[in-house]
């Protein structure tokens, strides 16, 4: 019985063997060939800001189609992600839509974990769009005081006076408004609540903060929630990254007098305007983002998304990181993005100083 | 029988049965209803779930009161009773059958030899495949059933056939019984601060998913092999004892051989039940969109996870990687049934011949 | 019915019988320790979170009231699917043990087995893909006609996200252990008692109420507990399907639900820092406590009332 028993176990467990080694034998049939020129290999392992995810995509792809034994993994899982997992050592570079928080000791976390300043640069400018999903209305005027209302849960109807006033034209129904916001840390929440109460004019009484900070409305995770939220529920309002929107509608902003649609271009204008923020360190290229401009054509709801990195890492993870994050801010790079992504390439001074920033990463 | 013969035939007309309703009533009833709710529900334009609901009212309600009419108010209830518990069988049903054929339905497109044979590296604007999550998967759950295997089949083996009704023994069999509701996010959480606390903050690898999974399998493995032990005739080992053989002995050459179709069935239902666990993968394996065949370095996907963030993180591109999500749930569902149906088999083809 | 005794015989033990023993001694043991180094671990890293401020609780002073509310929504979730799941579960159980003619009860059972076999996240994907956005009338509906009630206060959600989507998706991932178990509880009802009562002339519910339901009971209690226990900890299905602000709220058909530990956990694990990590892991412990009580008692009420060993 005993003899027998074993046998019949072999057949399959030979079976399974040799699936085994069937499945282990050959990689993936995309992921053979390639370019061996380069001498890079590797893993690189970044996560954060989910706004970047399309460009992030584009970059990768580009650059390990150039060096095919790297492997770069990007997790989208949001900005606070990121720069917790790049400050406690996980991650080797981090994506945030919000520069690093010196009150929430985030700068001192990184320059622990580094042993230097930790590296800051701008690689992503994209607007954020007001979505809207409301059968028969194709466009949308709002202010920064109705958003403000809108989101806080004071304006609950679409045919409320306050949204009526600035669109005399639209045929608005009196059916709920359904505010869609983030329900995970996200540094598009911080940008969208900087503007809110930077230019709602009082109306927004909440600070600016990477937690959505009220409790109404609907909750949703990461962007690509948001979006699948707003097209789920007709009369659902959020906000998003512009590149990820879809076919949904978007509002227009009140930006001076006129109204403004979000664009790229709209997001470089209002970066040009801003200042560099000058209370940080030398490798650090955080932007003041100002959101009251009155730019004409200039959209100042955008993020500007950043990358973390060390200015020192252990052996040959340094030309990784570097040739990675050069890759990113190069022109075509930047390119990649706004042809994937829809995000406005970098200003040229802007790209230049970021490149000087990454060149001065080196090994240990 | 002499008593019914010899009955007094005087009495008035006394019938022995109470009056029935025939036997195709409870379908007369329900094709009734259903005529009538379509009726109904088409003048007021229903959809088809409104027709339906109002049938089963109609149904219920018609049967009942007929049944008291004809019959009496305990057959009434009876009826009623029975109508009910079609119904929840038939309420039960539903989810199963919209789920596969919804899968079936959104997944069925995206399958092709690329879908298979690809990983998502590079891939962009187009459809990729899941090479990479189906390796990651069978890596991951391979690893949780070379932790779980022996340390469960051997504290079968301890409870059966040493331990029996020691303290100890007591304690494990109880144990087992409540780990086997550990929620498994929490064996996520578990291996997560584990695998930081061993190897550093925020480490995430696929042999620590392997150890996640085999916290939940192990109590399934110990609970079938113990029951499988258990049923083992006491006569062989009796027997064995009486050659000379001794106990470890008898064990390995004797017990084990003899439950070994029971033990593999049971180790294969384990596996089916944790091969589509998601949350602790999600933990502490991450994902990565390249294959990788490392289960000690690195992030490695798997197909929960895959399907669980192409469906909600799915980027610029999300009817693509909708799509795919769906078509990775198809090919999960597709594993978890084999393995399912291989279990079953392996019980039967194992089965020790009853022909002393 | 172990019919193994622990003395072979033999006075002196060999060394391969000691070694042999002790191996398998250390694999149970080895489960003990693994089921305490669940707690220890969750403990270690959950301390930390007990003197945790606002910045890192999401806006909430302290540990306890950062907690509540998640245990709040993950009872909520747990109990509505318990109250839809466990007569629906009676009523399969039924059909197959006492209705249905036995191909049919066969076919039924692997079909209840194919329920659960499905994976969670496919469950999630089906809540929120099919499930969720058909319920957006039927919200809509009871918030017009019921809205008087707590439950059905509205605003209807028009994404179809909400707690009782959850709850329903939760039914039915709980339905076949509650199937199963009460399944094989009333097939052990004793034929003699079954037929007595036929013989003295009970209809069949009659006969089930009478022989059957008490003989059951406290295997449907515990088969109910154990459903709970699984409804409790059941993660992905609720993290894809619910829309959850964390409010403690009795409108069940909202955009603005409570969230539940578990999804809690697999939702902002990826995000959280520091201290919020420990927080997590302290719910997550609290998490283990609730179904560890729950599964415990449920445990205890089969070992006390074990059909087979009483009667």
């Amino acid at each position: 019985m005993n003899r027998t028993a074993l046998r019949r176990l072999a057949a399959p467990g030979v079976a399974a063997l040799a699936l085994g080694f069937a499945l282990s034998a050959c990689g993936a049939g995309n992921e053979t060939g390639g370019n061996s020129d380069s001498k890079l290999s590797g893993t690189l392992k970044g996560a954060g800001s989910s706004a970047q995810e399309s460009a992030m995509d584009a970059w990768r792809a580009g650059f390990q189609k150039d060096n095919s034994d790297v492997t770069v993994n990007y997790d989208p899982s949001g900005s606070g992600a990121g720069v917790s997992g790049f400050n406690t050592g996980a991650l080797d570079f981090a994506g945030s839509d919000a520069a690093l928080d010196p009150t929430k000791g985030e700068v001192d976390a990184a320059k622990t974990r580094c042993g230097a300043n930790a590296l800051e640069v701008p690689d992503y400018v994209s607007p954020i769009a007001v979505a809207y999903n409301l059968d028969g209305v194709d466009t949308l005027n709002l202010s920064a005081k109705t958003v403000s209302a809108i989101f806080d849960g004071k304006i609950t109807k679409w045919n409320d006076p306050a949204i009526v006033a600035e669109n005399p034209d639209a045929k608005l129904p009196g059916s709920a408004i359904t505010p869609v916001h983030r329900s995970d840390e996200s540094g598009t929440t911080k940008n969208f609540t900087d503007y809110l109460s930077q230019a709602g004019e009082g109306a927004w009484t909440h600070p600016a903060d990477k937690v959505w900070p009220t409790t109404s409305g609907e909750a949703a995770n990461g962007t690509s929630g948001v979006i699948a939220a707003i097209k789920a529920g007709a009369g659902s309002i959020g906000y998003a990254d512009e590149s990820q929107v879809g076919d949904l509608s978007v509002a227009s902003i009140k930006v001076g007098d006129a109204y403004v649609k979000p664009s790229a271009d709209g997001a470089a204008k209002a970066l040009e305007v801003s200042p560099i923020d000058d209370s940080r360190t030398e490798g650090d290229l955080a932007v003041k983002v100002d959101r009251t401009t009155t730019e004409a054509g200039a959209y100042p709801l955008m993020l500007t998304s950043y990358l973390i990195a060390c200015p020192t890492y252990d052996g040959g993870k340094a030309d990784l990181v570097k040739a990675f994050l050069k890759y990113i801010v190069s022109t075509t790079g930047q390119q990649e993005a706004a042809d994937n992504a829809g995000s406005a390439p970098l200003p040229d001074a802007l790209q230049q100083k970021a490149e000087q920033i990454i060149d001065t990463i080196s090994a240990k | 029988m002499t008593d019914l013969a010899t009955a007094p035939e005087t009495h008035q007309h006394v019938p022995l049965r109470h009056p029935r309703l025939p036997a195709f009533a409870p379908l007369l009833a329900a094709g009734i209803a259903a005529a009538a709710a379509a009726l109904i529900g088409m003048t007021l334009s229903w959809n088809l779930t409104g027709i339906v609901a109002l049938a089963i009212v109609i149904h219920l309600v018609g049967l009942t009161l007929w049944s008291r009419t004809v019959e009496n108010a305990r057959a009434a209830t009876d009826r009623l009773v029975t109508s009910l518990v079609w119904v929840a069988l038939l309420i039960a049903m539903i989810p199963l059958v919209s789920l596969i054929w919804k899968v079936v339905q959104e997944g069925s497109p995206a399958l092709n030899a690329k879908f298979l044979t690809w990983s998502m590296r590079n891939v962009i604007g187009e459809p990729g495949g899941i090479y990479h999550a189906i390796v990651g998967t069978l890596i991951i759950t391979l690893a949780a059933t070379v932790i779980s295997v022996p340390i469960g089949l051997l504290s079968a083996i301890y409870l059966v056939e040493y331990g029996d009704q020691s303290k100890l023994a007591r304690w494990i069999r109880f144990l087992v019984d409540v780990m086997t509701g550990i929620p498994s996010i929490v064996a996520g959480l578990f291996a997560y601060a584990l695998f930081s606390i061993l190897f550093g903050p925020g480490t995430q690898m696929g042999f620590g998913g392997g150890v996640a999974l085999s916290l939940l399998m192990i109590p399934i493995v110990v609970r079938s092999a113990e029951e499988m032990l258990k049923l083992v005739p006491a006569d062989l080992r009796e027997a064995s004892y009486a050659l000379g053989v001794p106990k470890w002995r008898t064990i390995i050459k004797v017990v084990l051989p003899t439950a070994m179709g029971g033990i593999i069935t049971g180790v294969t239902l384990a596996v089916a039940r944790v091969i589509g666990e998601t949350a602790p993968l999600l933990i502490i394996c991450g994902g990565t969109d390249s294959v990788n065949f490392n289960p000690f370095h690195g992030q490695m996907a798997s197909l929960p996870v895959f399907i669980y963030s192409s469906y909600t993180q799915p980027g610029s591109n999300p009817e693509i990687l909708k799509t795919m999500a769906w078509g990775a749930a198809l090919v999960l569902i597709i594993i978890v049934m084999a393995l399912n149906l291989v279990a079953r088999l392996a019980g039967k083809f194992f089965a020790p011949k009853r022909g002393r | 019915m172990t019919s193994v005794t622990t003395e072979t015989g033999s006075p002196k033990r060999r060394l391969g019988d000691l070694v042999f023993a002790n191996t398998t001694r250390a694999a149970g043991v080895t489960i003990l320790v693994a089921l305490a180094g669940v707690a220890i671990f969750l403990t270690a890293e959950g301390l930390p979170a007990v003197g945790a401020k606002a910045p890192d609780l999401k806006g909430h002073s302290n540990l306890l009231t950062y907690v509540a509310p998640l245990v709040f929504g993950t009872l909520l979730a747990a109990v509505i699917a318990l109250v839809i799941a466990v007569p629906l579960a009676l009523g399969v159980a039924l059909s197959v043990s006492h209705y249905a003619p036995k191909p049919v009860a066969v076919g039924i059972g692997y079909l209840v087995d194919l329920l659960a076999a499905v994976p969670s996240v496919v469950y999630g994907l089906w809540g929120i893909g099919f499930l969720g956005p058909r319920l957006i009338p039927v919200y809509q509906w009871l918030a017009d006609h019921l809205g008087f009630i707590p439950f059905f206060d509205g605003p209807a959600s028009n994404t179809g996200r909400t707690i009782l989507t959850a709850s329903i998706v939760l039914a039915i991932m709980i339905l076949p252990i509650v199937t199963a178990i009460s399944r094989e509880i009333f097939a052990q009802t004793p034929r003699l008692n079954e037929e007595a009562a036929l013989a003295l002339g009970a209809t069949r519910w009659e006969m089930i109420r009478l022989a059957v339901l008490p003989y059951a009971r406290s295997g449907i209690v515990s088969a109910a507990m154990l459903g709970l226990g699984r409804a409790l900890g059941e993660t992905m299905a609720v993290a894809m399907v619910l829309s959850a602000s964390g409010v403690v709220t009795w409108d069940l058909i909202s955009s603005t639900n409570p969230s539940t530990i578990a999804a809690n956990v697999a939702l902002t694990f990826q995000d959280a820092t520091g201290l919020q990590r420990n927080a997590l892991i302290a719910s997550g412990l609290v998490l283990f406590v609730i179904t560890f009580v729950v599964n415990f008692a449920a445990r205890a009420i089969v070992e006390r009332n074990d059909p087979g060993k009483a009667r």
